[in-house]
Order: structure tokens, then C-alpha cells, then sequence
């Protein structure tokens, strides 16, 4: 074995306690066939789902493959522009980037004639009056704005109509997420 | 004891310089269902899934949990996933078959390197204090390599032209291979270098694809393929990060694999190296004592295709493609991962009667 000796000139200096080594490499995103489409219909102000010829469900943003059967999903089902909050989170914390001004909530929307809930904004309602079952709708940005990105939906607002019964994903399949409604965390039992 | 387990089924997508109108999921799907199709099996009948693929290609955290649609991954199934090659993911399928509670796995991996700069992502693999800041290129290290082997005389630009123009010559009869032609090696010479040593000849294309693998467990390897692919030894070993830690010119990590794995308890009848550089796959031949008895790359290697994460899946299904259909008995596939065959893995398959399998 060689002995490693410090040199002279690095005797006594102040150790490196930390670096800081900055990388950045650019990445083209292919949203592939299900995707491109559902992506194409925002830029029309339509928003396709899609139904999973096995087990009926419909699912949006399609990812092209139904995450139950594993099959491909290839029938198109053009959905409402107003839906259900099933779940959401009130963001009290600011961050680097942040667009929104806090608190403002971002909640699981499940769109009418949908199986999935989108993730999105909850705006022009005081943010500790958003709750699950609360009937919302989609702002559009201005025709002249309107692109292939979910950012063509600005955010979704109140409808005033009464609040929905919300089925909590996962329950009743057996995984104990839905057990948590009702103040009760899996495994603490009725 | 050991439990035997086999390779029933492989499929795999043809592979592309670039795949632009489907997503990993949609890329995955086909693949799936040819390797289960094939044995007549779906998922109900997989008793754990293991797939392969790394977030520094797609460009997205957590991609793979997104490219699991692709199986019907709900209600919950049995899965695990490794950033690294599907091989490494058919070992940790392989282990927990070991464990006796299941008796049938499916292996995946999936590679899109066309969505970044690959030679760049694969920096960061590199240690990310004093090497990875450099950003060397994978080219350029593989060509350090090269140049350590010339220098040691072990090979010559000659020998590794032949591997090139044996390799892609190969390649003309694989159906889903991206690069085949067919040239002499002298003429290859002739060209410039593209980073000396090595000249573009030398070196992999950068390819999407998919690959996929069924195994099974004793009986249950039987009753669904004609002719399985018996796992008779796997094993894989890990050199330093360092590359100046590394003798270069020699793979010590899958000599010592090949030791564990058995390969030397009988003949080879055929070898399928993930070698991407023609120059690896002369260290390669060295580390596993191959000699002119057994083919080499008889599907053109990573030199033909080579999807990341994959290709290494990719050389374990031919291997069991060539016992399934009995033009060969026994045969050793090799993968690799990181810089300059940093990790490898070597994985042995026999078919019944080969006589390496203890019962």
C-alpha cells in the first residue's frame, strides 16, 4: 500500500464542508398516441377521456393503457367541463416558481363521465370553503390562448349546485384507503 | 439447495433510433402480450413482475411507475422495479422464485433514449463529485478503454474492426436489429476515427425498445413451454466507480461472475456478450474464456441494437430463444451496466439434458 501524504500546500486550509455542482440536460417529452390526442382536443376546448373496453372505465388524461386490464384504451368519450372535488390540499407554503398567489388549493377533480380525477387549481372561492363533493367547473383561457398543454384550463371554479356523493378511490378494493373517511386511519379498526 | 428456473418466453420490439408517436406504456403493451400470448399465459397467471429502466432517459421521476399501466397493475400486484438493465431485474425475479412462494415472474424493461442527449445522461452515473462534474461522454471513456487495451497489446483497430463487420454481418438475419450491413473489416479501417481510438464502426447505435421475459419455477416451466431455458447458474459483480481504480483492460467483475455462474462446467454452444463497443467484446471473450467452439453474438449484440436497460435483458432472451428451439444447449449471456463494463452479470441456460442442472 502507498501512503497518502496531505501536500504542504493543503496543510491546514479550511475543509471543503460542502459543493455545490450544477447539471442540467434538456429532454424531449413524446406523449404518445392517447396523450397526443387528449392533448390535441384542449387546444379545441374539448376534453377527451378514454374507455377501457374490459371494464367500461374511462380515463383521463389517457395514458393509452388501462392501469386494471392492461389493455389499450381506444375508445374516445368527449367529457363534461364540470365535475366533483374527491379530494384536495390547501397550499399555505411558499416556494421558488410559485405562479399562485397562497393559500390556494389544488384539488382531485373527477369530471363528470370520468373514473379518474384530474389534478387541478380551485379558484374564485375562499380557499376553507373548498371540500369533497364540492360541484366545480372549468375556466378557459381566451380562445385566441387556447394550446395543446392543461394550462388551457386556467382552473376550476364553484358551480353553486349542491354537493355530490363522492365514492373515495380504492375503497371497497380492499387496500384501507377509504377507511381513513369518517376519522378512522387503517387498522385502528371501527 | 437451489430452485430450477427457467426462461419460458421472450419478446421483444423491434428496435429504433427513435420511437415518436407512442409512450413508454404504449411502446410496452404489444411486447407484453406477445410474451405471455405466446406461452398462453396472462397476468393473473404471474406471480410477481419486475421491470428495468432508469429516470435519467425518460426525464421523469418515478417514470416507471407510469410505464406499470402497461401490465393492469390494479388491484395491486406483486412488483418491484431496479434503475438498472431488465437482467438485473430477471435476477431479482429469479431470488424471490428462489423463496418457493411464487412459481411464475415477468421481467420488462423498456429503454427511449432518443428523448435526451444520451452520451450526456449517462454522466451522471459517474461519480458526481470528481467525475461527473467533467461531463466526459460515454464515448470518450469507452475510448479511454480502447486506447488502454491498444497500449497494453492485447488488441489491435484491426481485431476490433472484425468485431464490427462480424457483428453487423449477424445483424442482417435479426429481424428487429436498427444497424446491419455488410462490409470488411479492411475497409472499415479506412475510415476516420470518431474519438481515437474508435471509429464510428466501433460503436453502438443509441435505440428505443422494449424487451420482456417469463420465468418459471420447476413443473410449472414445463407445463407451459416445450423446451425451457434452465437458469443453471447466475451471478453478478460490481467493480469501484472509480475508473482509475480499474485495471481497464481486463473485467475482473465478470470473470468472477462467470466463476460463480458456472460457465466452465460444460461446453458453450452459444454466447450473446453486451459488449456496445467492439473493443469490450474482446475483453469480454477473455473474461469468460471463450473460445472458437462457441458463437458469439449470433444476433449482432449491442453492436446491432442497444436500448439502455434493456439490451442486457435483450441477450439473456436469445440465449433461452436458442435452447427453446434446440439449436443449442447450453449457452452463457452477459450484461452489463455503467462506465467501461463497470457491473456486469452472467447468466447460464441449459436445456433439459445438458447435464449442468442439478435436481
Amino acid at each position: 500500500m502507498v501512503d497518502v501524504v496531505l501536500p504542504e500546500s493543503l496543510r491546514g486550509v479550511e475543509p471543503v464542508r460542502s459543493v455545490r455542482i450544477p447539471a442540467r440536460l434538456e429532454y424531449r417529452y413524446t406523449p404518445g398516441a392517447a396523450s397526443s390526442r387528449f392533448l390535441r382536443g384542449i387546444a379545441e376546448k374539448r376534453i377527451l377521456g378514454e374507455r377501457c373496453s374490459v371494464c367500461q372505465k374511462v380515463y383521463v388524461p389517457p395514458r393509452g393503457a388501462c392501469p386494471t386490464d392492461g389493455v389499450p384504451t381506444a375508445e374516445q368519450v368527449e367529457l363534461a367541463h364540470a365535475g366533483t372535488v374527491v379530494s384536495f390540499c390547501v397550499v399555505n407554503v411558499a416556494f421558488y416558481g410559485q405562479e399562485m398567489e397562497i393559500p390556494y388549493v389544488t384539488a382531485n377533480i373527477r369530471l363528470d363521465g370520468s373514473d379518474l380525477p384530474i389534478m387541478h387549481l380551485i379558484q374564485e372561492c375562499p380557499a376553507d370553503e373548498v371540500r369533497i363533493g364540492m360541484r366545480v367547473e372549468a375556466v378557459w383561457v381566451d380562445d385566441a390562448d387556447l394550446g395543446p398543454t392543461l394550462e388551457s384550463i386556467r382552473w376550476f371554479r364553484p358551480t353553486g349546485e349542491p354537493d355530490a356523493d363522492v365514492d373515495i378511490p380504492g375503497e371497497g378494493v380492499g387496500t384501507g384507503l377509504g377507511s381513513w373517511v369518517g376519522g378512522t386511519a387503517p387498522g385502528e379498526g371501527p | 439447495m437451489k430452485r430450477d428456473v427457467a426462461v419460458i418466453s421472450f419478446a421483444q420490439s423491434a428496435h429504433v433510433r427513435a420511437v415518436d408517436s407512442e409512450n413508454e406504456v404504449e411502446m410496452l403493451m404489444p411486447v407484453v402480450g406477445d410474451v405471455l400470448g405466446a406461452i398462453d399465459m396472462t397476468m393473473d397467471d404471474i406471480g410477481f413482475t419486475c421491470s428495468g429502466s432508469t429516470d435519467y432517459l425518460a426525464g421523469q421521476a418515478f417514470s416507471f411507475v407510469m410505464i406499470l399501466d402497461g401490465v393492469g397493475p390494479w388491484p395491486p400486484i406483486q412488483e418491484s422495479h431496479v434503475e438498472m438493465d431488465g437482467a438485473w431485474a430477471l435476477y431479482e425475479a429469479w431470488v424471490k422464485l428462489q423463496l418457493g412462494e411464487i412459481d411464475t415472474a415477468l421481467v420488462y424493461c423498456c429503454a427511449r433514449a432518443s428523448a435526451g442527449d444520451l452520451p450526456m445522461v449517462l454522466t451522471r452515473q459517474l461519480d458526481p463529485y470528481t467525475a461527473g462534474p467533467l461531463w466526459p461522454d460515454s464515448i470518450s471513456l469507452a475510448a479511454l478503454q480502447a486506447r488502454a487495451l491498444i497500449d497494453a497489446g492485447k488488441a489491435t483497430e484491426a481485431d476490433m474492426a472484425e468485431v464490427a463487420a462480424r457483428s453487423r454481418r449477424a445483424a442482417l438475419d435479426n429481424p428487429v436489429a436498427q444497424l446491419a450491413w455488410d462490409r470488411p473489416a479492411g475497409e472499415l479501417l479506412t475510415e476516420d476515427h470518431l474519438v481515437a481510438p474508435l471509429r464510428r464502426h466501433d460503436c453502438p447505435p443509441i435505440s428505443d425498445g422494449v424487451a420482456a421475459v417469463a420465468l418459471a419455477a420447476g413443473d410449472a416451466a414445463g407445463d407451459r413451454c416445450r423446451r425451457p431455458a434452465w437458469i443453471s447458474g447466475i451471478d453478478h459483480r460490481v467493480e469501484p466507480i472509480h475508473l482509475g481504480l480499474r485495471d481497464l483492460t481486463e473485467s475482473r467483475s465478470t470473470r468472477l461472475a462467470a466463476e460463480r455462474a458456472g460457465v466452465h462446467d460444460g461446453p458453450l454452444d452459444v454466447a450473446e456478450l453486451h459488449a456496445p463497443f467492439t473493443h469490450q467484446e474482446l475483453i469480454l471473450r477473455d473474461a469468460l474464456g471463450l473460445d472458437a467452439t462457441t458463437a458469439v453474438n449470433p444476433s449482432g449484440g449491442a453492436l446491432a441494437a442497444n436500448p439502455m436497460m434493456t439490451a442486457g435483458l435483450v441477450r439473456i432472451g436469445e440465449v433461452a430463444s436458442h435452447i427453446h428451439d434446440g439449436t443449442a444447449n447450453r449457452g452463457v449471456a452477459h450484461a452489463t451496466s455503467g462506465p467501461c463494463l463497470q457491473q456486469n452479470l452472467v447468466c447460464v441456460l441449459e436445456g433439459d439434458g445438458a447435464g449442468g442442472r442439478r435436481r
